[in-house]
C-alpha cells in the first residue's frame, strides 16, 4: 500500500504546483479571468485529494489532525526517504 | 503567518549517499545565492513595497523558497544519511562533522557560514526588485553548476526541478519591476530619501522611468522578464502523474 499513498501523494503535489503557479502568476495579473477560473478547479480538485487522503493516512497539516492518539507526530516526515 | 504543510514540494528520494556531492549542495541552504538568502530577502523586503502586486509576489514567492529550503536540506541529509565519519571525513566533511554531526547547518560550499551580507534590503523598490532579478539569475547558475557536479538522476531530478523554479520567479519579479515602474510613473513620486529631494529638485519625471529589463536599454536587454509568459509554458515536472496536472494556460 506504499505505492498507492505515494501515487496520491504525487497527484496532490502536483495539484499543489499547478496553483502555486497561477497564484503567482494572478499576483502580476489579477485581471485574467482565465487564469482564475483554472485556479479555481485546481484548487477544489486538490482539496478533494487531500480529503482522501488525510483520511487513509493522517493528516498533511496539524489542524487536519482528528485522531487519537494525536497523530501529527508520526512518520514519515517528509525529509525521509 | 505560515501554514506548514508535511511534504515537500517536490520528491526527493535518494538511493545512493554521496557526501562530497552533499557538500556543494549545501550551499544552496546557507550560502549566498541559496534558497534561505533568497526567502529571507524577499520576506524582508515585502513590508516597504509601495505596490500591491509586487508586495503578494515578494510575499509568495519568499514562501516558496522557505518550501525549497527544506527541499535542499534534505537532499543533503539523504545524501549524508548512515555514512561513517571516517568516510565523511575523507569526502571533506570532517569539519563539518566535528560541529555538527549529522544536522544541517546553514554554510556554503566551503563551511562558511551564513551571513545577513548576502541579502539586500534597501526598502527602495526598484533597487529590492532588481537585486531579487539578480538572486534569481544566481540562484538558476548555481543549481546549474550542481547538476553539473553529478550522475545521480535521484539528486539530478530536484536540482532541476529547483533550478526552473528560479527562471519562472525571475519572470515574475521582472513583472513586478514593470508594474511598479509604471506606478511610480503616473505621478510625480520620489524614489528617493526627502533630504536628497531637497537639495537638487527633481524632474517630474521618475528617475525609475528609462530603466528596465523592458525597455530596450537595460541589463537583461535579450531576457526580457516583462515578457508576457503565462504560468506552465513548459510542461509541468509532474505531467507523469496524472491527466490534470497537464492542463496548460492557454
Amino acid at each position: 500500500m506504499h505505492d498507492a499513498r505515494e501515487k496520491l501523494l504525487r497527484e496532490i503535489q502536483a495539484l499543489e504546483f499547478m496553483e502555486i503557479e497561477l497564484n503567482l502568476y494572478l499576483n502580476t495579473h489579477p485581471y485574467d479571468q482565465q487564469a482564475l477560473m483554472i485556479f479555481r478547479n485546481t484548487v477544489q480538485q486538490r482539496k478533494m485529494l487531500l480529503d482522501n487522503y488525510e483520511r487513509m493516512y493522517g493528516p498533511l497539516t496539524a489542524s487536519a489532525s482528528n485522531s487519537f492518539p494525536w497523530p501529527w507526530i508520526e512518520s514519515p516526515w517528509p525529509w525521509e526517504a | 503567518m505560515w501554514v506548514y504543510e508535511k511534504k515537500l514540494q517536490y520528491p526527493v528520494k535518494i538511493k545512493n549517499c554521496n557526501p562530497r556531492l552533499a557538500k556543494y549542495i549545501i550551499t544552496q541552504y546557507g550560502g549566498p545565492d541559496g534558497e534561505l538568502a533568497a526567502s529571507l530577502r524577499y520576506l524582508s523586503q515585502r513590508y516597504s513595497m509601495p505596490v500591491e502586486a509586487a508586495k503578494a509576489t515578494l510575499n509568495d514567492i519568499g514562501t516558496e523558497e522557505l518550501a525549497h529550503l527544506e527541499i535542499v536540506g534534505t537532499i543533503v541529509y539523504q545524501l549524508t544519511k548512515g555514512v561513517p565519519p571516517q568516510i565523511l571525513e575523507k569526502e571533506g566533511l570532517g569539519g563539518y562533522y566535528a560541529d555538527h554531526d549529522r544536522g544541517i547547518y546553514p554554510v556554503n560550499g566551503d563551511g562558511v557560514p551564513f551571513t545577513a551580507a548576502y541579502i539586500g534590503v534597501k526598502g527602495d523598490p526598484i533597487a529590492d526588485l532588481v537585486e531579487d532579478l539578480a538572486a534569481e539569475q544566481k540562484a538558476r547558475a548555481t543549481y546549474e553548476g550542481l547538476i553539473n557536479m553529478t550522475d545521480d538522476p535521484d539528486v539530478i531530478d530536484p536540482l532541476r526541478f529547483l533550478r526552473e523554479r528560479e527562471v519562472v520567479h525571475f519572470q515574475r519579479f521582472g513583472e513586478a519591476l514593470r508594474i511598479v515602474q509604471e506606478k511610480l510613473n503616473e505621478k510625480p513620486f520620489y524614489v528617493k530619501k526627502p533630504d536628497y529631494a531637497k537639495e537638487k529638485p527633481l524632474s517630474n519625471v521618475s528617475p525609475a522611468a528609462n530603466i528596465g529589463p523592458g525597455s530596450n536599454v537595460g541589463p537583461a536587454a535579450n531576457v526580457s522578464p516583462a515578457a508576457n509568459v503565462g504560468p506552465m509554458t513548459n510542461v509541468s515536472p509532474f505531467s507523469n502523474v496524472s491527466p490534470a496536472a497537464e492542463k496548460k494556460k492557454k
